[in-house]
């Protein structure tokens, strides 16, 4: 029997980056506001701390930080007429969970979508015409311009003080920025980071060739640096353990280190970790979220009133979330019809590795997780896609996190599978090799989305996620391009081999390649194929507002958190100054 | 349990005799020993031990709800065996099969022989106790590696052996002032995370991945 907690005004499903935002914003609107976090309450002192914080096999390898896979596990397969089966051990992509979520074991590579991917149908049908995209694509516009988006991604960007240098800054190019930006207000918060020596190298390779490096942003700050909200980041120290891990330094922008003690010392916001939120609670006709339903980590069933929804969890979940409400229509791959898990996507990432002679120290270990140098001469519509006949792209860079060697071992082609050959390759090779990374976009297509598993359960009883995933032919094309371009930087950057990687098809859920999950409960302006509208409301139930990677209609080439933060404020801006006032659809339908 | 010392070296808590001899036999071949150390000076059989016998052999972060199905090579691992349970059935299917070409204990046949059967594992999928070999080989190459490369605190990498052959400084946390410094020799001897600060490594005997959730 559920326990009714006192009613609040809003209740935060997830305490990650999303729930930390919106729970700022509205508590500075006056609001009294619940964050529900399944997870468990984790800080910079005492959790993230060295040298236990530098365990690969702990963090990387047994991934301590993620959902717990054992009690929520998601299903896959790659196509409908397979059985989805779970997805036993994480590897492919890595749900966080706790408090701070995914942006605590981020990179913190902070990069802006640009107009042509916020309005790609519309722009790819205007300069290649209506034929040009696969039929199986259901690329479509956000509903959001590049300029309505600057102020967000603006003060998203000052409150994490990412480094990085402009390169349009009001519609003056700037030089040694990226010269394909769309304008910016303003010059970033703080310097780019020093740059690698491999990102040297990359950097020279890539200018002789003609095309345009810029040093990589980064949420991994370059100086010392206090946010609009007074609170104080550190300098990186290069340490090499970024992703899947906490930041022992305050030098890695997250909840806990830009934002979650303001919010915390705020009397209008209680926090509970250990909640794991089983429903939103609608009324009879299902037009209003009246609450959540959540079972605490003893087991006991709390039901928490509350006027206003934010679901802001890991983006998978966001999707699950509303199927597991009845909230929307689940997308039914056969009709076309429904919207909610719909227009899936992810990433399309290769790789090119280059293996020096053994006079040329890489130093692997020394780096940041957003330390690198890029070109964005390939990324979205930033070069003519006329003759090469897919859409999309990726930016190409050398941006390597890390040499801690449980992961990063690379030895050439022929090199045995083990035994004293594997061994010694290891050995010569570890501190000479490079690998160039292309981080390319993922088209949402007709046949990849999400739904609830018939089958299986997670540890309350309820239907597990189940993904439908391969890539598009579209995006395998888009990699064996970007991937032989790439080959041509990397055969001028000195090495003695250049060994490429283009992706290939299956996709398979048993190897890393990020955790960009995109989609499902994607934003638009036409409620027959999104989920919620531009300022990331639902059409269905305006009380809820559904922020995450989940609102992208496709996933762009660049890494997705500055466009997350950046509709976050968007949408608390359009709630505290117009919703708040006139309770109700923020957009007509 | 803090940084009490681990299980003194040969000392096994998992393996029987018999497959602890297998397993030490089989790493030998897998990163043998030359003038650079192999998986014996870094105690990978010992590594592989302790994680069998504690959270990580007993399923720790592995999803185990049925039904079962083989599925296919993207949907990776679908068996219900925990990791403990995996060795333990494809150690004994091993034991007989080894018995039945009779030449004797498979940890004193000639290296080319012992090569060819691990190279069959790992090729083959003949089934081992409801194992496939190849699924075994995977397995036993996995822990392999994570043994030779991990950080000591965890019983593997002896004497940082691994790290001092490839360069790799370990939980060393600050490379600021060297970032800049493009293709400087970086000489300064590894660090564990569990270095007592006398040079000497405690050993864990099991860090599991995540601590029980304590909700609020």
């Amino acid at each position: 029997m559920a326990t009714t907690l006192p009613a609040t005004d809003v209740v935060l499903v997830g305490v990650g980056l999303v729930g930390t935002m919106m729970g700022r914003e509205l508590t500075r609107a006056g609001l009294k506001v619940v964050g529900l976090e399944r997870g468990q309450p984790q800080f910079t002192v005492p959790d993230f701390q060295g040298p236990r914080m530098h365990d690969e096999l702990r963090y990387s390898i047994r991934k301590a930080l993620m959902q717990d896979n054992t009690r929520e596990p998601i299903t896959f397969r790659n196509r409908s007429s397979e059985t989805a089966l779970p997805i036993r051990r994480w590897e492919s992509f890595l749900p966080g969970t706790g408090l701070g979520g995914a942006a605590v074991h981020w990179n913190g590579q902070t990069y802006r979508f640009q107009e042509s991917d916020f309005r790609m149908r519309t722009l790819t049908e205007q300069r290649y015409g209506k034929k040009f995209m696969d039929a199986d694509l259901q690329v479509q516009d956000w509903g959001v311009t590049a300029a309505e988006m600057e102020k967000h991604y603006d003060r998203f960007e000052y409150l994490l003080g990412v480094s990085g240098k402009a390169g349009n800054i009001g519609g003056r190019k700037v030089a040694g920025g990226n010269p394909f930006e769309d304008p910016r207000a303003r010059e970033y918060p703080t310097p780019p980071m020093k740059e690698p020596y491999g990102s040297a190298m990359f950097r020279k390779a890539a200018a002789s060739l003609g095309y345009h490096p810029f040093p990589q942003p980064s949420a991994n700050l370059s100086q010392n640096y206090r946010n609009p909200e007074g609170m104080e980041l550190r300098t990186c120290m290069f340490c090499g353990f970024c992703e899947r891990y906490g930041c022992e330094h305050y030098a890695k922008a997250s909840p806990q280190t830009v934002l979650l003690p303001v919010l915390m010392n705020d009397q209008r916001f209680t926090l509970r970790t250990g909640a794991q939120v089983l429903r939103i609670n609608l009324s009879p006709d299902k037009k209003h979220a009246t609450g959540v339903t959540y079972v605490d980590a003893a087991g006991s069933e709390f039901v928490q009133p509350a006027s206003l929804v934010i679901l802001g969890s890991f983006a998978l979940n966001n999707v699950r979330m509303l199927l597991l409400s009845g909230i929307g229509t689940p997308y039914d791959p056969q009709s076309g019809k429904g919207t909610v898990g719909r227009n899936y996507a992810y990433q399309t990432t290769s790789a090119v590795q280059i293996f020096y002679n053994e006079k040329i120290n890489i130093n692997p270990f020394m780096r940041s997780g957003a330390s690198g140098t890029v070109i964005a001469d390939f990324v979205s519509d930033n070069f003519d896609h006329g003759p090469h006949k897919f859409v999309g792209g990726a930016y190409v860079g050398e941006v390597m996190s890390h040499g801690r060697p449980i992961e990063f071992h690379p030895t050439p082609p022929g090199t045995p599978a083990w035994g004293a050959g594997w061994k010694h390759a290891v050995a010569r090779y570890y501190n000479h090799a490079i690998a160039l990374n292309i981080h390319g976009s993922s088209m949402a297509a007709r046949q990849n989305y999400l739904d609830l598993d018939p089958t299986y359960k997670d540890a309350w009883g309820q239907p597990v996620l189940r993904m439908t995933f391969d890539f598009p032919d579209n995006d395998i094309r888009m990699s064996k391009y970007l991937t032989e371009r790439t080959m041509a930087i990397a055969r001028a950057m000195g090495g003695e081999q250049v060994v490429p990687g283009a992706r290939q098809r299956p996709y398979t859920v048993t190897q890393y390649q990020t955790t960009h999950t995109t989609g499902g409960t994607v934003m638009g302006s036409d409620p027959s194929n999104s989920v919620v509208n531009p300022f990331l409301q639902s059409w269905n139930v305006p009380n809820l507002f559904v922020i995450g990677a989940s609102n992208f209609p496709q996933n762009a080439s660049y890494n997705p958190t500055d466009t997350v933060g950046a509709l976050a404020y968007r949408a608390s801006e359009a709630i505290v100054e117009r919703y708040l006032k006139n309770a109700g659809p923020l957009v007509a339908t | 349990m803090g940084s009490q010392p681990g299980p003194a070296n040969g000392q096994m808590r998992f393996f029987n005799p018999g497959e602890a001899a297998f397993v030490r036999a089989a790493v030998a071949r897998l990163i043998p020993s030359d003038e650079l150390p192999g998986a014996i000076e870094a105690g990978v059989d010992q590594f592989i031990d302790i994680q069998l016998g504690g959270a990580w052999g007993a399923g720790e972060r592995l999803f185990r709800g049925g039904p079962w199905h083989p599925g296919s090579p993207s949907q990776g691992y679908q068996l219900p065996f925990t990791p403990a349970e995996l060795f333990r059935n494809a150690l004994r299917a091993i034991a007989s099969d080894v018995e039945l070409k009779g030449k004797g204990p498979f940890e004193h046949w000639h290296a080319k022989d012992q090569d060819a059967y691990l190279t069959e594992l790992q090729k083959g999928t003949r089934d081992l106790g409801g194992v496939p070999s190849n699924v075994f080989f995977e397995s036993l190459w996995g822990l392999t590696v994570e043994g030779f490369l991990c950080d000591p605190v965890y019983g593997g990498n002896r004497g940082m052996v691994s790290w001092k052959m490839i360069g790799f400084p370990g939980a060393y946390a600050n490379y600021y002032h060297l970032i800049d410094q493009h293709g400087i020799a970086f000489t300064r001897a590894p660090m564990s995370l569990a270095d007592n600060g006398r040079g000497e490594v405690m050993l864990h005997p099991d860090i599991p991945a995540q601590p029980m959730a304590k909700g609020q």
